[in-house]
């Protein structure tokens, strides 16, 4: 397939049209800090949900441990962007962010991905847990207290940085799972015995998908570290995996629109519960409950958005198949 | 020396309370093969419910224990039919997120209700000290560990020996066999859930009194631990979560008396992992083949 | 399906409508924010702090208000996590344009608070966050819109190693830290710079932790003067109860996460004797005349004791009072100025000036329990 085709010219299209029309909402003012700072953290959300499909809807594996990979980027880019203020300092705390938590993620993932199901949640979460203690142990961290005053990046505004991260990543992933080990890592998910008698060698794809998780969850540890300014190990806590891996099934698991999509909602469904209080967590987890009840599969179920479809309506009815999502965490 | 002894029942009767709530999970678990977050919620209803019947109604121990059980069991049911149910026929990880969600809710609504601070639990039973030489161990802590045996042994029996027992480990077998079986599968289930939750509240009541502490978010952490306690000691079996418990209260116990207090926790999950790796099945577990 | 989306869409837009219509202009009030911990693991904290708060913008209302305009309160919760509290405190300086902030209680989500408040110029004033760098930036300088009510980490384990040294005589300690939380773990160095004796052991415990037999065991045999606990009272509680029960018996030094009437009942009124905390204040010894008063305010409004939180929300709000009446405007940048200005403000917590690095000085009270019950105050300047 070329790369300038029909379909990749209208993604190209989406992306700038997106991009110009968050300027000008911000530029009027129509967007102002505070919808900006919803803006970065649904941004930020959408680069974690990103990297926990990939894990668990495209690779089937469940991991719990999302946070724990988040924490290492934040505090890499912490300790770096405080030590030095520069843009060198800034890539020098994505770069070790993304090394750290690819190595961890090997090591971690290799064992434990032997594991299924319920088996590896559980091992991943503890994984996550072994992290934020040690970051609570250690110095170069500052212990409990976390760090503070991280700079915040100002070559260009941060909603942009965010922005482009999240096309970025969003395009690394998508390609990935379209590419032929992309095929392979989904046959994993389909049925790991057949894909393995296929000759696949599902360690290596299940690894594979884990560590390219990891790394967009530091990725996206690093720019929360530099826009918040601060950091503590209670950021990086069970909790929040939990919230991660409501996004990606609240959307739709394997469906990368749909962690787009549960990423806005969910987003916009906090800001707006700030406001009532203490019973903002009872209406959320009402909330939870009931959409998960009359919506079991998420918001999109595994569909997709594609321009193809919309190019080629009747092709994609024919080529629609069962719905994976079922298949995805049996034993 | 004697405080090696000291610290093998400090751990022994944390470990007690990690069964404790282990054995719900494991038998949640066996049935339905649901990590019941909501678990540990139950627990603290459990608490707060002992804490309502001695503080304000003025009960003695075991009519409030006994209360709270059956309250708290017909809450576990109640959550069964209302949020796990509908999900039968979902996927696994569906019903995960809602149990998230009952997780959540519970311990939201108590702390919209009731506030958020920790209470102190009314004492029903006065605290005796028993000095064996230098080893010191409490009537409560006595209780908390016989209650623990007593319950297991019971919950085996009913497992093993009664026709509501049979149906239970039909169904954790295989569900569609035990329905064509004609075994009522919706009943068995929330006889679990019963049953589960029951032992659960006896846990919080048993902890508010140990402890003296009650908060609604009490249940979070024990309900992690005894879910790592149920999987250490291999899950679905009632002896492998009393066996688990009582590995990790006393891990714990040691890791803090060699002046690791700070990674105990990370230890837990450690060993866990490292259990897991070698014998994913548990402690007392078989492994089971995989079917092609 | 597309009918569910919709939904969801037109609902979301529908509510968000109705939040910022609420937010309004109105001449007639003078807004003040709430940014605290209402949900989560320090729910207590928070909720407790709204309490006083709460309580205080009452009595000045019922007053008739500062100049004749009420107070109106806009309190969101910041789910005891770093980024919804600078989320909420942004909220509250940009959109409901509040003249001041109070909260939140913990440091750290002060901290991620601070880059809002200064981008807004709004100020803020924490009731309980107490760590040193809270008001100082990284390299000293004092956060511009950052003040607060409590005293510093270092200025109570200082005041700690002093008492434990010259009224305790202890020559050899033993500490029982947090390891998880920053307050005990600021508590804990000010102390161990400041104490000139033996440091004979330190142990850790996690917050949230019920059972300490371990640690106690371990240290039971040791020979040591005094056990210095920095923690929150929902702990120590149960450390001086398990501590106590087990035959430990030497003297329990503690700061002001002490100072709550559950600390008593979680360990058992007969538990507590020769426990030494720093108090906020003291029924043996007032700060001020205003503590009485206070105190039965207090009683009255939600029928129970006064804890150190909800007297620190309580005079958070009185002291942006004060402000208001010193600048004469509702402008947040003058009320800023006047909030560095502030000499002898009488609050319940005792007589504060703010310094030069927005701490107020105010004396500690170490206050001596025996039995459950104050048996002793002591009055320490600063």
């Amino acid at each position: 397939m070329k790369i300038f085709n029909r379909n990749n010219f209208c993604w190209l299209g989406l992306i700038a049209f997106s991009f110009i029309l968050l300027s000008v909402l911000i530029n009027i003012g129509v967007i102002d800090t505070f919808y900006e700072m919803t803006l970065v953290s649904i941004g930020i959300n959408i680069i974690l949900g990103v990297g926990l499909n990939l894990i668990l809807g495209v690779s089937g594996q469940f991991s719990l441990g999302h946070a724990g990979f988040m924490a290492i980027g934040a505090y890499s880019m912490g300790i770096s962007y405080l030590k030095y203020p520069t843009m060198a300092g800034f890539a020098l705390g994505i770069v070790i962010g993304l090394i750290l938590s690819g190595i961890v993620a090997l090591l971690v993932g290799i064992p434990t991905l032997r594991l299924k199901g319920d088996y590896l949640a559980i091992a991943t979460l503890g994984v996550a847990e072994i992290i934020r203690v040690l970051i609570i142990n250690m110095k170069i961290t500052n212990g409990a207290a976390g760090l503070s005053g991280v700079p915040l990046f100002d070559a260009i505004p941060m909603w942009q940085l965010v922005f482009i991260f999240v096309v970025i990543t969003t395009v690394i992933i998508l390609n990935y799972v379209k590419s032929s080990d992309g095929r392979a890592t989904l046959s994993i998910r389909e049925d790991e015995i057949a894909a393995e008698s296929m000759g696949i060698n599902t360690t290596k794809y299940k690894v594979l998908a884990f560590v390219i998780g990891a790394m967009t969850a530091s990725i996206a540890g690093a720019l929360y570290a530099s826009y918040y300014g601060t950091i503590v190990p209670t950021n990086f806590n069970f909790m929040k995996s939990v919230d991660i891996l409501i996004i990606v099934v609240f959307g739709g698991i394997g469906s990368f629109t749909g962690t787009f999509l549960a990423a806005v909602v969910l987003g916009i469904l906090n800001t707006v519960l700030q406001d009532i209080g203490d019973l903002r967590m009872v209406v959320y987890s009402l909330a939870l409950i009931i959409i998960m009840i009359f919506k079991p599969s998420g918001l999109l179920g595994t569909k997709e958005f594609t321009f193809s479809a919309l190019f080629h309506k009747k092709n994609r009815l024919s080529k629609k198949k069962g719905d994976p999502a079922d298949g995805s965490i049996k034993h | 020396m004697s405080s090696i002894f000291q610290q093998l029942i400090n751990g022994i009767s944390l470990g007690s309370i990690y069964a404790l709530i282990a054995l719900g999970y494991t038998m949640v678990y066996g049935i339905i093969k649901l990590i019941n977050f909501a678990h540990g919620d139950i627990y603290m209803i459990g608490a707060f419910l002992g804490y309502y019947f001695i503080n304000t109604l003025h009960l003695s121990l075991i009519p409030a224990l006994l209360l709270s059980m059956v309250i708290s069991a017909l809450l576990g049911v109640v959550t069964e039919f209302l949020a796990y149910r509908p999900l039968r026929n979902s996927t696994r990880i569906a019903v995960l997120i809602t149990a998230i969600g009952v997780s959540f809710l519970l311990e939201n609504l108590m702390i919209y209700f009731f506030g958020s601070n920790v209470r102190a639990f009314p004492q029903a039973i006065e605290k005796k000290v028993y000095t064996l030489g230098s080893v010191q161990i409490s009537n409560i802590q006595l209780v908390i560990i016989f209650i623990t045996l007593f319950l297991m042994i019971c919950l085996q029996f009913i497992v093993q020996k009664t026709k509501m027992g049979k149906a239970m480990r039909a169904v954790s077998v295989d569900t569609d066999a035990a329905r064509l079986m004609g075994i009522n599968v919706d009943l068995t289930i929330s006889f679990t859930f019963a049953i589960g939750s029951a032992l659960a509240a006896a846990g919080g009541v048993l902890i508010g009194l140990y402890y003296n502490s009650i908060n609604p978010l009490m249940g979070v952490v024990p309900g992690l631990k005894a879910f790592i306690a149920a999987v250490l000691g291999g899950i679905g079996l009632i002896p492998g979560a009393v066996l688990g418990g009582f590995a990790i209260g006393i891990l714990e116990t040691i890791v803090s008396a060699l002046g690791f207090s700070v990674f105990k926790d990370a230890f837990v999950y450690a060993i866990l992992i490292i259990i897991l790796l070698i014998k994913p099945s548990g402690l007392l577990g078989k492994n089971v083949k995989e079917k092609v | 399906m597309k009918n569910t989306f919709f939904m969801l869409a037109a609902s979301m837009l529908l509510l968000t409508a109705c939040s910022s219509s609420g937010s309004s202009k109105d001449a007639d009030t003078i807004k003040i924010g709430g940014d605290f911990e209402l949900s989560g693991n320090v729910a207590a904290y928070g909720s407790a702090e709204l309490n006083g708060v709460k309580l205080a913008i009452k009595e000045i209302n019922a007053d008739g208000g500062i100049d004749g305009k009420k107070i109106e309160l806009v309190s969101k919760d910041n789910k005891s996590d770093t980024t919804e509290a600078a989320s909420v405190a942004t909220n509250l300086a940009t959109k409901e344009d509040v003249v001041a902030i109070v909260g939140p209680a913990t440091s750290g989500a002060v901290k991620a608070a601070i880059p809002a408040v200064t981008r807004a110029k709004v100020p803020l004033i924490t009731p309980s966050g107490t760590d040193d760098s809270v008001t100082l930036d990284s390299s000293g300088k004092v956060q511009e819109y950052v003040f607060r009510t409590c005293y510093q980490d270092s200025f109570q384990g200082i005041t700690l190693a002093n008492f434990a040294t010259d009224k305790l005589n202890a020559k050899k300690v033993v500490i029982i830290g947090d390891n998880s939380s920053d307050y005990a773990k600021g508590l804990t160095k000010a102390f161990k710079k400041q104490f000139k004796g033996d440091i004979v052991d330190e142990v850790n415990f996690t917050s949230g932790d019920t059972d300490f037999q371990a640690i106690l065991t371990k240290i039971k045999d040791k020979d040591f003067d005094v056990i210095y606990l920095p923690g929150y009272y929902n702990e120590a509680g149960l450390i001086i109860k398990q501590a106590r029960e087990m035959g430990i018996t030497q003297p329990i030094l503690g700061a002001d996460g002490f100072g709550d009437s559950e600390l008593i009942k979680l360990a058992g009124a007969e538990n507590v004797n020769d426990v030494y905390y720093t108090g906020h204040f003291s029924t043996k010894a007032d700060a001020t005349d205003k503590t009485k008063d206070f105190i039965s305010a207090y009683k009255k409004e939600y029928d129970a004791e006064p804890s150190a939180f909800n007297a620190l929300g309580y005079d958070s709000i009185y002291l942006i009072k004060q402000a208001i009446k010193d600048a004469d405007s509702t402008d947040p940048e003058k009320i800023k100025d006047a909030l560095e200005k502030v000499k002898d403000f009488e609050g319940v917590t005792g007589t504060m000036s703010i310094d030069k690095d927005h701490n107020p000085e105010k004396a500690a009270v170490v206050i001596q329990l025996t039995n459950g019950e104050e048996s002793n105050a002591t009055i320490i300047n600063p």
